[in-house]
This record gives C-alpha cells, sequence and structure tokens, in this order.
C-alpha cells in the first residue's frame, strides 16, 4: 500500500500543487493507508480513462466532416475482436481494483483492531489501545477517556504511537465523526455505538469535525485535535485532572442542550458509565436503559407491569432533549435495572469474547493484535454476574 | 450561545380553521420577501398579459387539456426549465454564501435559510428538473420513434405531468409560506424526525415529493406499456431504437424503485403525524432502516437520470456521425446489465455507517461492476465516431463533452465505490464534485443535446446556432471552473453543507468556484437567449423537411412540428435504423387511401385532479384537518365522476388527414426542388 513516491508526483500537478491535501499527506497510519488507496485506485482508472479521452479527441478530430481524406464507412458496426477488447479490458481494470477493494477494506475496517501502527512497526501483544469515548452532542463533541477518568469538549488530546480505539455515539441525531489527518470518518448515530481504531503518527494540532449534516449548528461542530508526545499528553491529562471539574448525569443533561461555539472545556472526573447511559438513552435519572428495555422484550415483556410502565415516551418525540420540558413522567422508568432480573444483558457488549472470525475476510489473515484477544480470554469480571433469577415475570411490580 | 432554534417554530397554538398557519408564517427575511413581491409582480404581469390577449381559452384548450403527447413532454420540459432557473438560483446563492464566509465572517444567510436553500436545490435539481426533463424527452420522442400515434394511456400522461407540477408547486409554495425542510435533500431522521424538525419545513417536502411520487410512478407505467404494446408492427424489440430501450429501462427502474420512496415517506409521515417509531431514536425505531431504504430508491434513481441521456447521446452520435451505431446489441444487453445492477449497489451511499468488512466490500465492488457496461457504452460511441463523418452541430458538441466530462465523474465515482477511500472522502466536496459531474456532464450536457436535436421536430425549425455555441462554450468550462475546485477541497478534507469557514487557505478556491458558477450562468443566459432569438427568426431557421440532421429513426420521417396523429399511416419496420432504411429503400410519401383516425379527447380532469391534490397536500402540511378531508374527499369523487365521462374519444375524418398530408407533401416537393 505504500505509495508515497507516487502520490508526490501527483502533487507535482499545478492543479494539486501546495498540497494542504490533508487526506492525501496526513499524520495518520490509517488515513495514510486510506490516502494512498485514493491515489492507487486513481492510477489504476487511468490506465483506461486517459487513452479514452485521448481517443475521443482523436477520432472527433481526425473524423471531422470537413476531414473528406479519412476512412468512410457508414455500415461498419461490428467488429468481434473489438467488442472483446472493450468489455475485457474494463473488466480486468476491475478485477484488480476489486481485489485491491477487498484487501484494502478488510485491513482498513474501521473495527478491526490495529495490526501496525506504522508500516513495518507491528503493535505488541502487550500494547493496550488508548480508548476515547466520543459523543456527538448538539453541535459539539464531547470526548471520554475511561483510562485517565477525565473528559473534555471540543478538545481531542491523543498520545502519538499508540493505537487509539474510538468508541463513538451521540446524543440526539445523526453526525459523522471525523479527523481527517489520523483516519477515515465514521457515523455517530444517537442509540448506537460505532468504533473506529487509528493512530497517529507525528505530533501537532489538527482539525477534526462532524461530516455528517446536523442542523443549524452544524458548520460550527469542530474540535482542535492535539496530537502529543506520550509524556506530553501525561502531562495534559493530569493538568485536566488538577483544574477541572466533574462530568456527572446532571451535568451532561445540561451540556448535551443545542448550543453553539463552544469553548474547550475539561473534567478532571467522570461518572463512571456515563458512556453507556448515552449510548442506552438513559442518561436522565429514573429512565429505563434501551438494553434492559431489550431484554425484557427479549423475554416476553413484563406483562401488565411492562404496560404501566411504558407511556408516552417524551424524550424523542415531542420534546428533543434538553429543549423542552423534560417530563418528568412520560417516560419509560427504570424499575428493572437490576442485575438479578436483568442477568446478563447489564453486561457491556464490550466485556464479551470478540469474535475475531468476524474481522477477517476470505483469504486475508485474522488480524493478530493482542489486545483483544488478550482480552476476551482475560478480562470479563462482569460475564460473571449472577444469571437471572426465575423472577415471574408476569406479576406486577410492586 | 445556546440557541433554542429546535423547539422555537412550535410556539402558536393551531387553530381549527387555518391550522399551524398564521401570518407567521409569511416571509420576514428582506431576500425571501424581495423575491416574494417580484414574483407576485411577475405572476400579475403574465396574468394580465394572457388575460389581455385573451390567451387563457386558448392555454386551456390546446395545452392544459392536452393528451397528445408531444404537447405534454414539451409542457414538461418548460417545468423543467423554470424549476432549474429556481435551482439555480439556490446554487448561486450557495456559492456566494461560502466565498463570503470566512474569517469570523458569518455571510449574508443564516443557517435557517442556508440549510433549506442546499435542501431546496437538492431537491428541486432531482425531482423537478431532471425528472421533467427527461420525462418530456422520453414522452415527445418514444411514441414517435416507435410509430405510435399517442402513448398507451393518454389521460393518465396529463395527469401524471399535472401531479408532478403539483409537486413542483408545493415546493415553490415553500418559499413563500412557511418554510421547506433543512435537512439535506433526503432528509435523513433523527434530524427530520418531528422532535428535531417540528415545524412544515420537512412535511412540504413530504407532500410535494409524495404528490409528484405519483405522477412519476405513473408515467413510468403508461411509457413502460406504450413501448411494449404500440410499436410499429415488425419493430421487434431488437429493432427499437436505442433510445426507446434506455426509455425503457429508465421507467423500469422507475415502477420498481418510486414504490419504494413512497413507503418510506409514507412511514416518515407516520412518525410524524401520528406518533409511530419507525425511525426514532427509541421505541424500537431505527433511523438506519430509512438510510437504507431511502438509498434503494435512490441508487435507482440515478440510473432513471442517466439511462435516457444515454439513449440520446447514442442517437445523436450515430445521427451526426452518418453510421450505423457500433455495437447495437452490447449497447442494449450493457444498458439491461445497468439496469439490474443499479439495485444492488445502494449501501455504497453509506460504507462509514458502520457495516463489516464483508458488506461494505461486496457493495464497493457492485459498483465497480457497473462501470464495466458504462465504459462498453462510452466505448461504442467511440467506435461509431470512428470511420465515420462528424458533423459537428451543436447536440454533436454537446456529446462530446459529455464524453470528456462523464468520464472523469465516471472515474472518481469508482473510487468513491473503495470503501477505505470513500471513508475519507464521503460526504466530502469530492463527493460533491463527482455527482454534479455526472448529473451535470451526463444528465444536463445529454438534456442540451437532445434540446438542440429534437426541437426542430417540436417546433419546425432549428435553434439559432451562435447562441447555441456560445451558450456551450460557457457551460463547459463554466462547469469545471465550478466544479475542479470542490474536488481539491474534497482533498483538503471539506465537507458538505458548511455555512462558514475557519481556514483563509480555502477561500480561494471557493472564489475561483464561484466564478465557475457565473460562468454557468451566462451560459444559462445565453441558452435562454438562443430559444428567444430562435423564436424571433424562426421563419429564417425554419425546417421544411422533417428531417434537419439526415436522422436514422422514425420520428425523423413525419413532418415538423408531427401532426396531432404523428403518422397517417402506420409505418411497417423492416430494420433498426427504420428511416434511414426508408430513406435508403426509396419509399415514397402515401398519397392517397387515409382513413379517419382514432384519437383520444382532451379533458380538464387532470388539471382539476393535480389542483385538488395541491390543496389536500397544502392542508396536510400544515394540519388544516377540515381541509385536508374534504379535499381528499373532492379527489375521490372527482375520480370517480370522471368514470363517467363517455367523450373519450373522437375520430380525425380521412379528407382532414388528406388535406394535412397533401399539405406536406407539397411541403416537401418545394423543399426538395
Amino acid at each position: 500500500m505504500r505509495a508515497r513516491p507516487i502520490m508526490a508526483a501527483i502533487c507535482l500537478l499545478p492543479l494539486l500543487s501546495g498540497c494542504g491535501m490533508i487526506v492525501l499527506d496526513p499524520a495518520g497510519d490509517v488515513a495514510r493507508q486510506q490516502g494512498d488507496l485514493v491515489v492507487i485506485s486513481t492510477l489504476l482508472m487511468l490506465i483506461i480513462i486517459v487513452p479514452v479521452m485521448a481517443l475521443t479527441c482523436w477520432f472527433a478530430w481526425k473524423y471531422r466532416a470537413a476531414n473528406t481524406q479519412a476512412t468512410y464507412k457508414p455500415d461498419w458496426d461490428h467488429s468481434t475482436q473489438l467488442e472483446l477488447l472493450i468489455w475485457a479490458v474494463p473488466l480486468l481494470i476491475i478485477i484488480c481494483l476489486g481485489a485491491v477493494t477487498w484487501v484494502g477494506t478488510h485491513l482498513l475496517d474501521p473495527y478491526r483492531p490495529l495490526a501496525r501502527t506504522a508500516p513495518g512497526q507491528p503493535v505488541g501483544a502487550d500494547v493496550e489501545p488508548l480508548e476515547v469515548q466520543v459523543v456527538a452532542l448538539h453541535w459539539k463533541w464531547l470526548f471520554i477517556y475511561p483510562e485517565q477518568g477525565i473528559a473534555t469538549v471540543n478538545e481531542l488530546a491523543v498520545p502519538e504511537g499508540r493505537p487509539l480505539k474510538f468508541r463513538i455515539s451521540s446524543s440526539s441525531v445523526m453526525n459523522s465523526f471525523y479527523v481527517p489527518a489520523m483516519a477515515g470518518q465514521i457515523y455517530a448515530m444517537p442509540g448506537m455505538e460505532t468504533k473506529l481504531h487509528a493512530v497517529f503518527n507525528e505530533t501537532g494540532n489538527y482539525e477534526g469535525f462532524s461530516a455528517n449534516y446536523s442542523g443549524a449548528g452544524f458548520s460550527n461542530m469542530r474540535f482542535g485535535v492535539r496530537s502529543m508526545t506520550p509524556t506530553g499528553f501525561e502531562r495534559w491529562a493530569a493538568q485536566a485532572k488538577n483544574r477541572g471539574t466533574t462530568l456527572d448525569r446532571a451535568t451532561y443533561l445540561k451540556l448535551e442542550r443545542p448550543s453553539e461555539k463552544e469553548p474547550v472545556r475539561r473534567y478532571a472526573t467522570v461518572e463512571t458509565g456515563l458512556f453507556d447511559r448515552v449510548v442506552n438513552m438513559c442518561v436522565e435519572p429514573g429512565k429505563m436503559c434501551m438494553h434492559d428495555m431489550m431484554a425484557i422484550d427479549q423475554r416476553g415483556g413484563m406483562g401488565r407491569a411492562g404496560l404501566y410502565n411504558v407511556r408516552e415516551l417524551s424524550y424523542d418525540k415531542f420534546a428533543a432533549r434538553g429543549t423542552g420540558a423534560t417530563a418528568s413522567d412520560r417516560y419509560i422508568a427504570e424499575n428493572c435495572s437490576n442485575p438479578e432480573l436483568l442477568g446478563t444483558s447489564l453486561a457491556r457488549v464490550e466485556d464479551q469474547p470478540v469474535d475475531l472470525a468476524q474481522l477477517t475476510g476470505a483469504g486475508l489473515s485474522r488480524p493478530r493484535s493482542g489486545p483483544l484477544a488478550a482480552k476476551s480470554q482475560t478480562d470479563k469480571p462482569s460475564s460473571a454476574r449472577p444469571a437471572l433469577t426465575p423472577v415471574s415475570l408476569t406479576e406486577p411490580a410492586s | 450561545m445556546t440557541t433554542d432554534a429546535v423547539v422555537s417554530t412550535s410556539a402558536a397554538e393551531p387553530t381549527f380553521l387555518l391550522g399551524k398557519l398564521s401570518w407567521n408564517a409569511l416571509p420576514h427575511d428582506p431576500i425571501v420577501l424581495a423575491t416574494m413581491v417580484v414574483v407576485i409582480i411577475g405572476g400579475a404581469g403574465l396574468f394580465a398579459l394572457v388575460t389581455r390577449y385573451k390567451l387563457w381559452g386558448y392555454l386551456w384548450k390546446e395545452w392544459f387539456t392536452t393528451v397528445d403527447h408531444k404537447k405534454i413532454g414539451i409542457m414538461y420540459m418548460i417545468l423543467g426549465l423554470v424549476m432549474f432557473l429556481r435551482g439555480f438560483a439556490d446554487a448561486i446563492m450557495m456559492r456566494l454564501q461560502q466565498v463570503m464566509a470566512f474569517g469570523g465572517s458569518e455571510g449574508y444567510l443564516d443557517s435557517h435559510h442556508y440549510d433549506q436553500i442546499f435542501t431546496a436545490h437538492g431537491v428541486i435539481m432531482i425531482f423537478f428538473v431532471a425528472m421533467p426533463f427527461i420525462t418530456g424527452l422520453m414522452n415527445y420522442v418514444v411514441p414517435l420513434q416507435i410509430g405510435a400515434r399517442d402513448v398507451s394511456f393518454p389521460f393518465l400522461n396529463n395527469f401524471s405531468f399535472w401531479m408532478t407540477a403539483a409537486g413542483a408547486m408545493l415546493t415553490m409554495a415553500s418559499l413563500f409560506v412557511g418554510e421547506f425542510a433543512a435537512t439535506g435533500w433526503l432528509a435523513y431522521p433523527p434530524l427530520s424526525g418531528i422532535s428535531y424538525s417540528p415545524s412544515v419545513g420537512v412535511d412540504y417536502y413530504i407532500w410535494a415529493l409524495q404528490i409528484a411520487g405519483v405522477g412519476t410512478t405513473l408515467s413510468g407505467i403508461n411509457l413502460i406499456v406504450t413501448i411494449l404494446k404500440m410499436r410499429a408492427p415488425g419493430m421487434g424489440l431488437m429493432k427499437m431504437p436505442i433510445f426507446t430501450w434506455t426509455s425503457l429501462c429508465a421507467n423500469i427502474l422507475i415502477v420498481a424503485s418510486f414504490p419504494v420512496l413512497t413507503a418510506v415517506l409514507s412511514l416518515l409521515t407516520l412518525d410524524r403525524y401520528v406518533g409511530t417509531n419507525f425511525f426514532t431514536n427509541d421505541f424500537g425505531g431505527s433511523s438506519m432502516m430509512y438510510v437504507n431504504l431511502i438509498w434503494i430508491w435512490g441508487h435507482p434513481e440515478v440510473y432513471i437520470l442517466i439511462l435516457p441521456l444515454f439513449g440520446v447521446f447514442s442517437e445523436v452520435t450515430s445521427t451526426f456521425s452518418g453510421k450505423k451505431l457500433f455495437g447495437y446489441t452490447s449497447m442494449v444487453y450493457a444498458t439491461v446489465v445497468i439496469t439490474i445492477l443499479s439495485y444492488v449497489v445502494w449501501l455504497h451511499h453509506f460504507f462509514t455507517m458502520g457495516s463489516g468488512a464483508s458488506v461494505n466490500s461486496f457493495f464497493g465492488i457492485t459498483t465497480m461492476v457497473i462501470s464495466i457496461p458504462t465504459g462498453a457504452k462510452l466505448f461504442n460511441w467511440l467506435f461509431t465516431m470512428y470511420r465515420g463523418r462528424i458533423r459537428f452541430e451543436l447536440p454533436m458538441m454537446w456529446t462530446v463533452a459529455f464524453m470528456l466530462t462523464f468520464t472523469i465523474g465516471g472515474m472518481t465515482g469508482v473510487l468513491l465505490a473503495v470503501p477505505p477511500a470513500d471513508f475519507v472522502l464521503h460526504n466530502s466536496l469530492f463527493l460533491i464534485a463527482h455527482f454534479h459531474n455526472v448529473i451535470i456532464g451526463g444528465v444536463l450536457f445529454g438534456i442540451f443535446a437532445a434540446i438542440n436535436y429534437w426541437w426542430p421536430k417540436a417546433f419546425g425549425f432549428k435553434l439559432n446556432q451562435f447562441w447555441g455555441k456560445v451558450s456551450f462554450w460557457c457551460w463547459v468550462p463554466g462547469f469545471w471552473v465550478a466544479f475542479a475546485p470542490l474536488y481539491v477541497l474534497g482533498l483538503m478534507g471539506v465537507t458538505r453543507r458548511m455555512r462558514v469557514f475557519d481556514d483563509p487557505s480555502l477561500q480561494i478556491w471557493f472564489a475561483i468556484a464561484a466564478v465557475g458558477a457565473f460562468m454557468i450562468a451566462a451560459g444559462i443566459a445565453a441558452m435562454l437567449i438562443q430559444f428567444a432569438v430562435s423564436i424571433w427568426k424562426r421563419e429564417a431557421l425554419a425546417e421544411t423537411t422533417g428531417d434537419p440532421w439526415d436522422g436514422r429513426t422514425l420520428e425523423w420521417a413525419t413532418s415538423s412540428p408531427p401532426p396531432a396523429y404523428n403518422f397517417a399511416f402506420t409505418p411497417r419496420i423492416h430494420a433498426l435504423d427504420a428511416w434511414y432504411d426508408m430513406k435508403g429503400a426509396g419509399v415514397e410519401h402515401p398519397a392517397d387511401g387515409y382513413k379517419d383516425i382514432h384519437m383520444p379527447s382532451n379533458t380538464g380532469t387532470g388539471v382539476i385532479l393535480a389542483a385538488i391534490s395541491t390543496v389536500c397536500g397544502f392542508a396536510l402540511v400544515w394540519h388544516i384537518w377540515w381541509l385536508a378531508g374534504a379535499s381528499f374527499a373532492a379527489l375521490i369523487v372527482t375520480a370517480i365522476a370522471h368514470t363517467f365521462n363517455y367523450k373519450r374519444d373522437y375520430y380525425i375524418p380521412a379528407a382532414e388527414v388528406a388535406s394535412t398530408e397533401a399539405a406536406r407533401i407539397r411541403q416537401l416537393a418545394s423543399a426538395g426542388a
């Protein structure tokens, strides 16, 4: 996937010079491979595009009506050899491009843990990626660092050279998390979690933004990205730890109200499990989490207890969160969040063994990086939750 | 900095009489207000002129109520042209905003307006410009090419047109009464749901598209049946002109994909009006479902637009190269393959939504596979030019411009089909450049080629060459100046739908793009002048032979403009290029033996139904329930009443046919002499 000389050549083209082209000259290994794919695919296609355009001009000139010297064959309309050629050549190019696509798509799957941080630098089995939880709020970005226990608004700071693992969600509408210098984008969607693995290979300040229109404040939904040396990052995290305030559920609910051009903010501590509550749309106190609801549904519902509980849900439909009076009694109450009742549904998907087979394509080797595989064997405290006790779900909860 | 925009518009209490409608719905913004004043004055002026010259009766009898496919085709083209001017005004406004909003400047548009403008631009250009243009072309040309006297269901054709016009009208009404959607042209939920878009914008969007969609679907059915059932004797499927073939495929796509749009918009409607949860965030709703469904319609839609124009380019290349089309059979197969494949590529519009790598690869590769038949088509045009005698009339100029422009657009399209490349280019200005590259370079250039090609057939005089060339030379370089910078900006990581920018180094590229937009504006102006000058000088440009370009297909066999009945005798087909074959065989114009010709009668029902639909749509947008109910009932009653209308047809007497044809023969003789 290395095409830097070719890329440099492309940049020499007058139109493309200057190369503030972050997409082709990024600072992270993933984005670089993606940018290289852009160049490789373009070159592959130029093999056929250039001759076609040249032939078009040539034929248009040569066979102009004024040129009576040129051969004129008004009834010539078929040639098996030519037909074979015009179907076969594009086919061959598409076969090449298809192979590149198959391999590239699997190797650069944003869900796939990084196998390398740079060309020739495989990720060691003992390297744990830095997890950052990303929430797209109505027109600003929240980043939670579970390892450091801190959070920031509109500022993403990461250590250079360490694999990064982003867990991405949104509080209200669809956005797209995109840092062109680092890696390609992935949608941030409410009630859902997407993932992205990436790494920075250079230090510096870059920009990130939402790449999917999300309403009035969309244009200003930008955040600074600071790629720092590992020590610099630790210093930064320590500073945040010392200075900032606490991000608990109440603060979050205030934060997620629509606002634009929010200044950078840092929080020294973050309430445990906040991101999971965001994904499951149960940050508001007393509201049932989606995974609980789904677990109950899976078991056939709660009978009359459930019926009484499921009143009109105001959160999503009649008062966008934070913008109207979030009516206190008009949502599904959190009456079933005890592990006894819900069993393993409370366990994070994250804690369950990851099936690496899903992350390979036919003909491709499995990702060999340690973290996931190691995690699936060792780090599973939550799967030891008590199994569901046989509570009768048809009894109305008192 | 906290904004309450999300809920502010739902302030007023609805009333029984007017629903949510109140004086607040009228524009306050100076730009919109000025536009409204101009439109009202212009409309009043037009009304006065039509009344002054007593044209209402003529318009009603000859045009509005017509069931003649040719007149309906022309009305579609006029609708497309008018809406094109509106859509282009939106484009210019966006270009200006983006070039101004740098260095802390907010530009001249706030997000409330800017977001509506880019949404309206997309909706109008696709649904009310490109669709009417291609439907108009197919309506006009297909029956002539297959030797038919009209389409299969002439009344349905009139009704379809007026439903499309009604959708356009509702969209235009949103400019002055209330607002349009500010969601992007596909209105993804949850943003388009009731909680994040509580005002009427999305409702205008929904009802405009639903009403227009009725027209589109019905016209699709109509044209399929026409092509399959009404071909002249001897015209087997593999003797059908290539434009008819591509039209057939496009209409099959319409009939198979528009119901999906109807369904997905209906689900969104239910979410917004009755509180269901198909696409909401919780209670089991899934916005990803909407995204999938709308693109299952949306991708075939792209091919609905481009396929008929591929047909146009084939006809034009063959005619102006003075040669048979190279590889007709492979051209037909390529068209059919594209038709089928266009259904298995929709996911490439959202590789970034988190599907697995194998799913993404599958859809990426199917997308690339489409480029094979498309490439084959391009080669076929190339080898049609090879060893031809190419006359560079305007249609051929547009065709060559298309071949050069579209190739680049196709290349960037395949590039975007590589999922990892898409991750860095998705939603960027690179994507915007790509699809304008194929839609302007393919669809619009094709429409311009077609207008220049078939205008003499429709009106009996050619279009002025000078202004046509001015337009061409403004448009083609203008396109590149406007969109090449967007490719560059995309590679610089700039995303679409941005209203303000921070990085000052981007401004120069937006400035260049704005220059390009003004070059295109000059091209549009030149084209309007071309039409005006040509109508003015129509005597000098008159075309009396019916066959100005030495054409090859049947439409050139009849007079320009063709008589209401198209062909006095149904032609008998022996070869692919039927008219070329007849010319070669020296077929004489028959001079006697005419019979009475059975023709469909005009009816005003289509206009009335569409008018009631517009009222119904408007009432639904504003929650004026009594009016919605009443107009819906009126719709049903009118439709049923129409079934009791037995005056559906008439005969053109043989004597009248004979005199029309005699005049034609005299004209031909004098043209020949």
